[in-house]
């Protein structure tokens, strides 16, 4: 095994911390708190390195002159006005704010408005590429909802309404708890490959 | 400890008796096969073929925060990651990672940095970084790798939201292959709408068992198999009985 120190350090962290959630005992569960606020620590160091990371590549791409410098350009341009601003003012200062209800935001609403776009095309797409009986059923199904949500000139179709609250109750619901069960076991099943050593993302 | 407490350390104590359990007869028998998930099928195909073509795989590995339950399955887009690393070593173009979070991005560079290692293969340092942090930022930033780094095919494992029909939409683009897998419902619904090859449930958590991980990720999905079959005899039962008003 590589890295057996790190390996057994992962796994007995990982034991403390699952045992402190179950078992209710003081020295426990303040090892737990401690470990994870730890944790918590670590992961903004990592942000900050994150960071730092993304830069680098956005400098490197500026440098090297390609079509798309000017993309990497404005990205470091507002990373340093950014840090700049809120380094200087804080978070919750009206220019630090401004910054963010003024580009972020609506930056971030054109591209949400832009998914619509996206998902109508896919939505095409998807019965030319698997045009099998699930992926009509899904077509027709996405048809009925938007239908029944947003009825063409105002005009509802009798009975498409009840038609779609019983879709959003009754099958919709029953798929979505399946596909929930399914992700926690998944969960449960990575955490215990993590925690039993046979996944071991640390390095180890 | 109450009721519950004691219910949920069961749990996950029987989990893991199964799973080594399960591993040691693996480890004795010859090697079953799972159901066959045509994603994962692809990918090994895709490995291939992007070794042969010289260009590279991208992972996107989501915005699971590593002290949330949202990270586990970016860890097991970690373990994913780890085995097409190996595959594909011997490219010209190693694959690369994205990450909305910054603990998952340097787990990336860690994974891509132990298979160089292990293959004594060069490791970029920028093969994994962060894209974004907010969900849209992330998608925006991952987009453009899809476009820029002569990438073959697009595997999304990891935890997104709708933001995933922006990845989706530039590996189609750029006409790539995508897989995508995500543990969150409107994930799931927009990989099943606009990926070639959307990875359902649980199946987004089964890439290391799939691709050779070792005999423990084998054994989990035997476990997570058992377990979900005793859920439906569970909720069956309980239908039962509520209908014939014992409940």
């Amino acid at each position: 095994m590589k890295a057996p120190f790190a390996t057994a350090l992962a796994i007995a962290v990982g034991l403390i911390v699952l045992l402190g959630y179950f078992v209710r005992l003081g020295v426990l569960a303040s090892l737990r708190a401690l470990l994870l606020d730890w944790a918590i620590v670590v992961a903004a160091v990592a942000l900050l390195l994150g960071i730092i990371n993304l830069a680098v590549v956005h400098w490197r791409k500026m440098v090297a002159e390609r079509a798309d410098s000017v993309y990497s350009a404005v990205l470091l341009a507002a990373l340093g006005v950014t840090l700049i601003v809120v380094g200087i003012f804080g978070p919750a200062h009206p220019l630090s704010l401004w910054l963010f209800n003024n580009i972020q935001v609506p930056v971030e609403g054109s591209l949400m408005a832009i998914l619509a776009v996206f998902l109508t095309v896919s939505a095409a797409r998807l019965l030319h590429r698997r045009s099998d009986p699930l992926s009509i059923m899904f077509f027709v199904t996405v048809v009925v909802v938007l239908l029944a949500s947003a009825p063409l000139l105002g005009r509802e179709i009798p009975g498409l309404s009840e038609f779609r609250a019983w879709i959003a109750q009754v099958p919709a619901v029953g798929g979505a708890r399946g596909l929930l069960l399914g992700v926690a076991l998944g969960i449960v099943a990575t955490g215990l490959r993590i925690l039993s050593g046979a996944d071991r993302p640390y390095g180890g | 400890m109450n009721a519950s407490d004691v219910l949920g350390l069961l749990f996950i104590g029987v989990f893991l008796l199964l799973m080594l359990a399960f591993a040691s007869m693996r480890a004795r028998q010859a090697g079953r096969v799972f159901r066959e998930i045509a994603a994962f099928a692809r990918l090994r195909r895709a490995v291939g073929v992007s070794v042969e073509a010289g260009n590279r795989l991208h992972l996107s590995l989501g915005r699971g925060i590593i002290t949330s339950a949202q990270s586990a399955v970016g860890f097991a887009g970690l373990s994913v990651l780890d085995r097409v690393a190996r595959a594909a070593s011997v490219s010209d173009r190693p694959p690369i990672a994205s990450a909305g979070e910054g603990g998952l991005a340097i787990l990336a560079q860690d994974t891509l940095r132990g298979a160089a290692r292990d293959l004594g293969a060069d490791f970029d340092p920028f093969a994994g970084r962060i894209s974004g942090l907010t969900p849209f930022s992330y998608a925006a930033g991952a987009m453009p790798i899809a476009h820029d780094e002569e990438v073959g095919a697009n595997v999304a494992i990891g935890s997104y939201g709708s933001e995933a029909a922006l990845l989706a939409e530039a590996g189609e683009r750029s006409g790539s292959l995508i897989l995508a897998g995500s543990d969150n419902l409107a994930g799931q619904a927009i990989a099943y709408a606009m990926a070639h090859e959307p990875l359902l449930g649980e199946e987004a958590f089964a890439g290391g068992a799939y691709l050779g991980a070792g005999p423990l990720h084998a054994a989990s999905l035997r476990v997570q198999d058992l377990w979900r079959w005793l859920l439906i005899l569970a909720i069956l039962a309980g239908a039962v009985l509520k209908l014939s008003g014992v409940l």
